[in-house]
């Protein structure tokens, strides 16, 4: 966690790059706010959630980053001659991961609110917020790890960018689904669970408690968590079992 | 002391690693294709917000914009080239043998251009299948391509002349971002009568506005400020060649 | 074989009061050099003494602070393209790119060089025979060792056969087999060739076997020069060195040797003196050394190396005496010598 917090360079990006893509799209796309259905008149605060899941994306990088570079300089070997547990790493790693979710998702909410955007689930729907920005940080850094400790590879974690991207754009980050209007793409939005960790922030920006939303959105972090955390730990122990 | 043959020497060991080097060839491949993807598909219905008038649709309203970002990060990727050789030291070669050494950014610049016409290629191709409608002629399509020519040569004039400056890989963020902006801050996913504010009066200043918008009317075959449009990424084009070159000579004081 | 003919062409080095600075630090303080053509010139110095800063001015790598320098008939600042199509260089660390073949390498050269196109293939072939890489030549060059990478260079330095050749330190890092291979070429290359050679090396032997001149260069500063042999011949005497066998001796032991001659700065291992009656007093120092009581584990009779040249004009062993690192022009220079 230290680690994690002590690097500007590994904590700068994940609120700078979502905050410029945000200012960009929320500029560019305001006219779509016009179409009939459109869920709100605030382009910014249907893009808002939008970063919240980007910055969590980088999370993934980040923690794929740092422990294959432990990997790499044979930290992660001379720790596997200690008494330390494997278990222990993976949970100082991700509880790292998890605290830069916090900070990023607080980022976020403050970036709105400076905006002047109104947040329709009120105070509590921000605290929501922050517990479902730090289970997906925590499902992506796990996924993160998992390709770490798999590949032991630096460049492969940031191959992993353009794929995080594709995740991203091919989802409902600019367009509600609804108004997909090109059939491929709004099936595949649809398959997309990226699309859902979107839909749970904006519905408590724009919309208030929507239960759908909320039960979906965190279904899908909870599953990604699990899954991710899974095969990270069997990843860890059949590296140090070498 | 002719410059051609160091121009075609370096042009030739560029393409040659850039082709034969996956994770060097394949983002600028397929980052274009994948924008063009999300944004005529997941936005195609921006098309129908009131006021949005042009003709041909969505899907090659969104082609230009991808087509001239494409260009642009075509030379940006080859400027990532350039400080990656100062960086090794390989460009100390480069100076060393090259008796005109002008021939170098010449070199890299007609590697630019060959990269970002196989991408160019690609997507045009993708963008024929997905529906782009050419309404211009025969001179419109080629007006379009040769500003894109235009931005790809800015493009690779600005990173060059940052590589030849910084001599460092680490100074790729320096490179990309600005283009990023200047390429973001134009009428990217609407024309520049429906956007709103800040962003608005940005995109009225930013000369990437007009070339877009002359890009788009060509192939609408009703292209606005011709003229404004190709001054605008000639006078870039040579104001950024004298930075490169400025650049090279930098590079040569410092040894 | 050579580009010019070497016997019309001028192939030699002029190089008067060249300084470099590099913000505070000098690191080629006014030298004066005179190189013939097809003569090998051996610049010898520890690290740091400004050999490499001189060969990237001279090479046009490096625009000199003050004084000027010509090489091949032409001016390193204002007449830099002729300059580099005439020399080839092989420098430090040979910059190669690990994703390109041999070949390729071979095949830009010859592109950048403007060698006509019908030409680079046999050119490429003919130098991957020459330096003993034809079976690599189609490997990438990140599986090459040290030895295949400074054989490459070197062919790389000959491809457009140049007149003057610089190889900056070619030899360091080699086994002695690839140390001895490239001698040899090197010989060939003034011999046969015509082609000057400026030679860069912190080996004392390689100098000496290889040059026809030597220039010693320390702080910037050329500190002696002339043959080798001239150069030994000033130091002139012989030297004898001493081990004591038991370690407490080895005061009464200096003083003894003390009487014949005067002391070697910079022995550390034994204990030296500069003989006054050359080879002859040898005899009177075994027989001093026996009516002292005093026995040695080894006497040796040295006679003057390039050692001793570089001994006498600095006061200091040229084996060990490397300082700092030259200062790269692309990193900041680092502490060392103040104007």
């Amino acid at each position: 966690m230290t680690r994690t917090l002590r690097q500007p360079a590994s904590a700068i990006p994940p609120l700078v790059f979502p905050t410029m893509l945000l200012a960009v799209n929320a500029g560019g796309l305001k006219a779509s706010t016009l179409l009939p259905g459109f869920p709100t008149h605030s382009f910014l605060a249907f893009a808002l959630a939008v970063p919240f899941i980007q910055g969590a994306l980088f999370s993934t990088m980040n923690a794929g980053t740092d422990l294959a570079r432990d990997i790499q300089t044979g930290f992660l070997t001379r720790l596997s001659l200690t008494s330390l547990r494997g278990s222990a790493l993976l949970a100082g790693q991700l509880s790292g991961i998890v605290a830069l979710g916090l900070v990023q998702a607080l980022f976020y909410i403050a970036v709105g609110l400076i905006a002047g955007v109104h947040f329709a689930a009120g105070f509590a729907g921000m605290l929501v917020l922050l517990g479902f920005g730090a289970v997906v940080s925590l499902g992506f850094g796990g996924l993160g790890s998992f390709m770490a400790l798999r590949t032991g590879s630096g460049e492969a974690i940031q191959g992993l960018f353009p794929l995080l991207f594709v995740f991203l754009f091919i989802s409902s980050m600019n367009t509600p689904r609804n108004l997909i209007g090109v059939h491929w793409f709004k099936v595949a939005a649809t398959i997309n669970p990226v699309s859902y960790l979107i839909e749970c922030v904006r519905s408590l920006i724009i919309t208030g408690w929507d239960g759908q939303a909320l039960a979906l959105g965190f279904a899908v972090a909870a599953a990604i968590a699990v899954a991710s955390i899974a095969l990270s730990t069997w990843a860890l122990s059949r590296r140090m079992a070498r | 002391m002719r410059i051609w043959p160091v121009a075609q020497g370096v042009a030739w060991r560029t393409l040659k690693i850039v082709l034969t080097t996956p994770s060097l060839f394949f983002p600028s491949l397929l980052f274009p294709l994948f924008f063009f993807t999300a944004f005529a598909g997941g936005l195609s219905q921006v098309s129908h917000v009131p006021g949005f008038n042009y003709p041909p649709g969505y899907t090659t309203f969104q082609f230009v914009f991808v087509l001239l970002q494409s260009a642009a990060f075509g030379g940006v990727f080859t400027g990532f080239g350039v400080a990656r050789d100062f960086e090794t030291g390989f460009a100390r070669r480069l100076l060393l043998a090259s008796p005109n050494r002008s021939g170098i950014v010449l070199g890299y610049g007609l590697a630019a251009l060959a990269r970002w016409a196989i991408t160019a290629t690609m997507l045009t191709m993708i963008a024929l299948i997905a529906g782009l409608n050419i309404g211009g002629n025969g001179v419109d399509v080629f007006g379009l391509y040769l500003l894109a020519v235009l931005v790809n040569m800015a493009g690779f004039l600005w990173s060059c002349g940052i590589g030849m400056r910084l001599r460092t890989i680490q100074a790729g963020p320096l490179m990309q971002m600005p283009v990023f902006l200047t390429l973001f801050f134009a009428p990217v996913y609407v024309p520049l009568e429906l956007l709103q504010g800040w962003i608005h009066a940005v995109a009225r200043a930013n000369p990437v506005t007009y070339v877009l918008a002359t890009g788009r009317g060509f192939l609408a075959g009703d292209p606005p400020h011709v003229a404004l449009a190709f001054g605008l990424a000639v006078g870039s084009a040579a104001v950024l060649a004298l930075w490169a070159f400025r650049g090279l000579r930098n590079a040569e004081a410092a040894g | 074989m050579v580009n010019a003919d070497s016997s019309l062409a001028d192939n030699s080095i002029v190089v008067e009061g060249l300084v470099r600075d590099f913000k505070t630090l000098r690191a080629v303080d006014g030298i004066d050099l005179h190189v013939d053509g097809g003569e090998i010139y051996g610049f010898l110095g520890p690290n740091g003494a400004g050999k490499s800063t001189t060969v990237l001015m001279l090479t046009t790598l490096l625009p000199p602070s003050s004084g000027t320098a010509r090489v091949a008939g032409f001016d390193v600042v204002h007449d830099g393209p002729k300059v580099r199509a005439s020399i080839g260089a092989a420098l430090q660390e040979a910059a190669l790119d690990p994703l390109l073949t041999g070949r390729d390498h071979l095949r830009l050269q010859a592109t950048l060089q403007g060698i006509p196109r019908g030409d680079r293939s046999t050119r490429t072939s003919e130098l991957l025979e020459r330096v003993g890489l034809s079976d690599a030549a189609d490997r990438k060059v990140k599986g090459y060792s040290g030895g295949m990478k400074r054989r490459l260079d070197l062919a790389l330095a000959l491809v457009h056969r140049p007149r003057i050749i610089f190889l900056d330190e070619p030899t360091t890092g080699l086994d002695i087999q690839s140390r001895m291979a490239l001698w040899t070429e090197v010989a060939r290359l003034a011999k046969e060739d015509g082609v000057t050679i400026f030679l860069t090396t912190q080996y004392l032997e390689e100098a000496d076997v290889l040059a026809d001149r030597v220039g010693i260069i320390d702080q910037g500063k050329i500190v002696a020069e002339g043959t080798p042999a001239e150069l030994k011949d000033e130091i002139g005497r012989p030297s004898v060195h001493a081990t004591p066998l038991r370690a407490e001796e080895t005061q009464r032991v200096t003083k003894v040797l003390a009487r014949f001659g005067d002391p070697v700065p910079g022995a550390v291992r034994d204990i030296a003196v500069r003989l006054r009656d050359g080879t002859s007093g040898l005899a009177d120092v075994v027989r001093a050394l026996d009516n002292e009581g005093l026995i040695v584990a080894n006497l040796e009779l040295q006679q003057p190396t390039l050692d001793d040249v570089f001994l006498a004009k600095t006061g200091r062993s040229l084996e060990g005496a490397g300082g700092e690192e030259e200062p790269d022009s692309v990193s900041p220079p680092r502490k060392g010598r103040r104007r």
